[in-house]
């Protein structure tokens, strides 16, 4: 399926491709992983999945997927992935949550123990029901987009409050559903669900890349299945 | 449904991928599970090991039990109605659970049809020996596939036997020139839009789980490399001699499921696994996998 390709460099670095590659780590221990490789290849933003302490070497962000979070943070904790986020994020390294990903972020989990706690806010889990309770909606973000966002709500959590110095990106009738710090970004939402790339896009740009103003905010050619493209059968 | 619900369960499909579903009979087996790092749990009264020994007519499971694990975990519950039972698929919806299991493990309630899923808002996961199979159980509406394999028997053989058929079938549609597509979708009863779409994707359009017969943490991760994109385990888990360590060696195994080192680390003092069944020794009327079409 043919989509404009455009690789953004850091401003400065130009296309140099001799020194190390800059790029865009997603964890890849359980969950939407290939939805979030497939916007960033979308976005030209070099990505790589991250298993291992190792993967985090010279990446400049970490995408923490959805999923479920008791899950991830079990296999967070196994192989020390969980203290090599955090040395990352010491370093300077820029991490955004989506769903689970948000709630292994949280300082704060309603009736359990925080995770990585990484951003001073207050997350309930699964908030909203089951998932017939699943939604779509559309918000107007004017940091992250002109023009207003799809947002995909899947068995999600909710931010019930956040602290001093956690700014609230968006603010939905009871409850946070975007939060930022300068270094973390928190989202209650699957913006890798929808055809719009502009939360991609954010983050890129807070992770120091700089994305061309000419990139579309939407992707006309994501279809739900684009996931697919990235794990087809192999014919090999 | 509307196309936007059925994404949506398509969507929380995606949301398991990489992880494992278990079978638990309880609440105290639930949060053993959910502790385990299980992405969801399977809420039945008897595992499929016990409904293969018992015998008799195993139907939806008792909604109390099923109402009390709900309310145990927090990761999201599934629960088993007969293949073609309608009403229980519907008392289960009225329930909220988050995914329904039309399953061959349980006695069908009807030889001729599956359920019409696309009447429910709530998503359906079914079993499929081959492509045909789970093309039209996408084409009823189902969001989720998962190989048959036979459940219960601690024996991987059929769940792999499903899997590479729909890898080969699979391989067959996107290798053939378009006037033949015709002619394999009738014969192999794939629903001819849906060969379209798998030839277009290159895999299944919905998420792809294994299943039936997956007992230790090789099992598992055998399975992801076959492709698969996640695996229930139902016996394999509680009929072991030590659950919560077996529970989380498959969750490991299953998230590094290339890396043979770390499949070598989750396998190593496990204790016993269930006992596994010979295929060829369980008569023919007894197999589950040859329920549904």
């Amino acid at each position: 399926m043919p989509f404009p390709k455009i690789s953004y460099w850091p401003a400065g670095v130009g296309n140099d491709l001799s020194g190390v590659a800059i790029m865009i780590g997603v964890l890849d221990l359980q969950g939407d992983v290939v939805e979030h490789l497939d916007h960033l290849e979308r976005l030209g933003v070099a990505a790589r999945r991250v298993k291992d302490p190792s993967h985090l070497h010279n990446l400049t962000g970490l995408i923490i997927p959805g999923g479920e979070s008791t899950c991830l943070a079990r296999l967070l904790r196994i192989f020390g992935v969980d203290a090599a986020i955090l040395e990352a994020y010491e370093r300077g390294v820029k991490i955004w949550g989506t769903c689970a990903g948000a709630i292994l972020l949280a300082t704060q989990i309603v009736g359990e123990k925080p995770y990585l706690g990484l951003i001073d806010m207050e997350v309930e889990r699964n908030s909203f029901g089951s998932q017939l309770d699943s939604f779509v909606a559309t918000a107007s973000i004017p940091r992250v987009s002109s023009e207003p966002v799809p947002l995909t709500f899947i068995r999600a959590p909710k931010i019930r409050s956040v602290g001093p110095g956690v700014e609230i990106l968006l603010q939905m009738n009871d409850y946070i559903a975007a939060a930022e710090t300068a270094g973390i970004l928190a989202t209650v939402f699957h913006p890798e669900l929808t055809n719009n790339l502009a939360f991609h896009r954010y983050f890129s740009r807070k992770c120091g890349l700089a994305p061309g103003k000419s990139q579309p905010l939407s992707d006309p050619t994501w279809t739900p299945t684009s996931w697919t493209r990235q794990i087809r059968i192999s014919t090999g | 449904m509307d196309t936007k619900r059925y994404e949506l369960n398509v969507q929380l499909a995606q949301m398991l991928k990489g992880g494992v579903i278990m079978d638990v009979t309880n609440v105290e087996q639930a949060k053993i599970a959910e502790d385990a790092g299980a992405v969801a749990v399977m809420a039945l009264e008897r595992v499929p090991a016990d409904i293969r020994a018992q015998g008799g007519v195993a139907r939806m499971s008792d909604p109390t039990m099923i109402a009390e694990i709900k309310r145990a975990v927090s990761v999201p519950v599934m629960a088993k109605a007969r293949i073609g039972h309608f009403v229980e698929a519907q008392v289960l919806e009225a329930m909220n659970i988050d995914y329904i299991d039309e399953s061959e493990v349980l006695t069908p309630a009807d030889e001729e049809c599956h359920i019409d899923k696309t009447k429910f808002a709530i998503p359906f996961v079914c079993g499929a020996r081959n492509l045909g199979e789970a093309l039209r159980r996408i084409a009823e509406g189902a969001a989720m596939i998962r190989t048959k394999g036979e459940a219960g028997t601690g024996n991987v053989v059929e769940a792999v036997r499903h899997m590479r058929t729909m890898n080969r079938e699979i391989r067959q549609l996107l290798s053939m020139p378009l006037e033949e597509v015709t002619g394999y979708a009738k014969v192999n009863g794939i629903p001819y839009e849906q060969a379209l779409k798998v030839r277009e994707l290159g895999r299944l359009p919905v998420v792809n789980f294994a299943a039936g017969g997956i007992a230790t943490p090789a099992d598992a991760a055998l399975m992801m490399q076959l492709g698969c994109d996640g695996v229930f385990v139902g016996s394999g888990i509680f009929k072991s001699a030590d659950p919560a360590r077996r529970a989380r060696a498959i969750v490991k195994a299953t998230a590094y499921f290339r890396d043979p080192l770390k499949i070598l680390e989750a396998s190593m003092d496990l204790g016993e696994a269930m006992p596994g069944l010979e295929i060829s020794a369980i008569p023919e009327n007894q197999l589950l996998a040859g329920r549904g079409w």
